[in-house]
């Protein structure tokens, strides 16, 4: 009984059941992550997939990515994931927590993204003690652009904005986030640890747990600095630059515990989840009969739609309105319908634009760069927009005539003076309207209740409604009287 | 004493084409019983590997290791024998 196949091993350590088995990258690197040799990130990875296991939460656990080497943190956590734009992080958990209270939510961020353009958004979250727990990974610096200096770098260090190191005179000191933060008052526990040894990421990994716990017993915000290891920028062997975080920036960013009210925090009621769908109108006091019908006047089915339109004019000109019961109208009439307004600062005499879209499929994306139907409610518009149309496609032209050197063979160009044409009919400013029914009958999708259904819901004013509603009549009309062909 | 306490308490599995190569694993382990692959991996790293002698299974370069799966450290099972009670026999886990 002494052969070496008889032993038998059991598991002491290894892969957290919160990592993906495999992960959805490049195809030839699934097995591994994206970090570099020696990435403190990876260390910091491990210990809070392995916080979840323990505290077997991977089924409500949220965890809120930065920008940064970090922001791909949804490729390896098997858990909910969401990335937030840089800085925002902590601002993204609140809405996570807030309207799902259940759920353990972690934003994890490094220095340059919590500490320079993220100093507000931690500021406040911290202030308000909301029940989320931060992981603050501290490099010193911004990797993941190539080595600029970052709030937190040493005085002294170099970086490619401070090539002969910082100094406190023109940048400045390292900002002591946790330090600062700890002068909060609501904040339950923040501590500053370490990977400089196995001693203290041994430490790091229990501060990481216990911070996660809080969350899970509702004590209040958290957070974990860590000071981590970047060998590539700091253009270190990975041992090296373990010994230069115990050695070096230890002394700038003393570790230890600068907060923690664990033992006397009292776990706070849970808010209440956010309200259901359904219950949201009667919170905004919008009555039931001036809530969007939502396929009301269902298209024919089988018909498919795939409209991309811009509109473009002068603020005032009702550009966006425009868009709006176009959009709405699409809404009532069941499609996937988008709009995205674009304008300058200026509220009136500057320039206005919107994309709408209305399709029977799912929509990818709201910008709409080469419409097929363009809008253009005065001469400059036409000729930002007119070369972006889809060949085949329709201008719709508040104007006498095409500017001559504007002519592209390609296109349909309705030309009319709909101003003129809107003043006749009782107010200039239903011009709008006449360009939208002949864009309608162009379009051809829509059914008439639904314009009308839009209409109603958007324009408050009767008179308005009226006048809109004989506007688009007169726009339709146009149409048909001047292309006849295209009815049908 | 049965022949179970001649060998490691521990063993390693290194995923080689997981591994970078950064060495903190090396670093890291008390007993110092991992070392670099002559070789180099399909990435052109060469590896963590096991020494040959020496784990205690304690796990420290698991934790060092920046990879989630790259280190698996295994514990040797110590099987009681049936009838524990039985003086001489304490231990016999091969
Ligand atoms: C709004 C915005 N501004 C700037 C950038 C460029 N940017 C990307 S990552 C980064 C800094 C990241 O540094 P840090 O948070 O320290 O993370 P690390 O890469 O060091 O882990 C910056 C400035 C961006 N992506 N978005
Ligand atoms: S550049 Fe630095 S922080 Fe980014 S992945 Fe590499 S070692 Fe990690």
């Amino acid at each position: 009984m002494s052969s070496e196949a008889a032993i038998e091993y059991e598991v002491a350590q290894g892969r957290a059941k919160a990592f993906y088995p495999r992960f959805e990258r490049k195809d030839e690197l699934q097995h591994q992550t994206h970090y570099c040799p020696g990435c403190g990130h990876g260390i910091v990875h491990k210990m809070l997939a392995r916080a979840i296991d323990e505290l077997g939460i991977q089924d409500r656990t949220i965890l809120v990515g930065p920008v940064g080497c970090s922001v791909f943190t949804y490729y390896y956590f098997e858990v909910g994931n969401v990335q937030a734009a840089h800085g925002r992080a902590p601002a993204v958990a609140t809405a996570m927590k807030r309207s799902r209270p259940q759920s353990v939510v972690v934003a994890y961020q490094g220095d340059g993204d919590l500490s320079a353009i993220g100093s507000a958004e931690i500021l406040h979250t911290a202030n308000r003690g909301e029940n989320i727990t931060v992981i603050f990974v501290n490099n010193a610096i911004y990797s993941m652009t190539g080595g600029q200096a970052a709030p937190t770098t040493l005085l002294g260090q170099k970086s490619t904005t401070t090539p002969d190191g910082r100094s406190a005179a023109t940048e400045g000191y390292p900002l002591h986030m946790s330090e600062l933060l700890a002068t909060l008052e609501a904040p339950v526990y923040i501590e500053r640890v370490a990977l400089g040894d196995n001693k203290q990421i041994a430490q790091a990994g229990k501060a990481i747990r216990r911070a996660v716990q809080n969350q899970v017993r509702g004590l209040g915000f958290s957070l974990i600095e860590v000071l981590s290891p970047c060998p590539t920028i700091w253009k270190m062997s990975a041992v090296d630059a373990q010994r230069w975080v115990r050695e070096v920036m230890e002394k700038t960013f003393p570790l230890g515990v600068l907060r923690d009210r664990t033992k006397d925090a009292a776990p706070k009621a849970l808010p209440p989840a956010a309200p259901a769908l359904e219950e949201i109108p009667r919170i905004l006091g919008v009555a039931e009969q001036d809530l969007p019908a939502g396929n009301a006047h269902a298209m024919e089915p089988g018909r498919d739609v795939d409209l991309e339109v811009r509109i473009a004019g002068f603020g005032g000109q009702g550009v966006l309105l425009l868009g709006e019961v176009l959009a709405e109208a699409g809404l009532d009439a069941g499609l996937e319908v988008s709009w995205l307004p674009s304008y300058g600062p200026e509220m009136r005499s500057g320039t206005s634009n919107c994309h709408v879209r209305l399709s029977s499929r799912p929509i990818d994306s709201p910008l709409v760069a080469a419409p097929g139907i363009l809008v253009a409610m005065n001469e400059p518009s036409l000729r930002k927009f007119d070369h972006s149309v889809r060949a085949g496609g329709w201008v719709i032209y508040n104007g006498e005539a095409f500017p001559e050197d504007c002519v592209r063979q390609d296109l349909h160009v309705l030309a009319a003076p709909f101003t003129q044409l809107a003043d006749e009919l009782g107010d200039a400013r239903a011009s709008n309207m006449i360009m939208l029914g002949a864009l309608l009958e162009i379009a051809g999708a829509l059914p008439g209740a639904s314009v009308d259904a839009a209409l109603r819901r958007l324009v408050k004013n009767s008179r308005w409604v009226e006048l809109d509603l004989r506007a688009l009549e007169r726009g339709r009309a146009l149409l048909k009287h001047s292309f006849p062909e295209v009815i049908g | 004493m049965t022949e179970a306490t001649k060998h490691d308490r521990g063993q390693l599995r290194i995923d080689r084409d997981e591994c970078k190569g950064c060495g903190l694993c090396i670093e890291a382990c008390p007993p110092k019983a991992i070392r670099l692959s002559e070789g180099l991996n399909h990435y052109g790293y060469r590896t963590a590997e096991y020494a040959g002698a020496g784990c205690t299974a304690c796990g420290i370069c698991f934790m060092a290791c920046p990879e989630p799966g790259a280190i698996t450290v295994l514990r040797v099972i110590v099987h009681r024998a049936v009838g524990v009670a039985a003086e001489g026999i304490s231990c016999a886990s091969n």
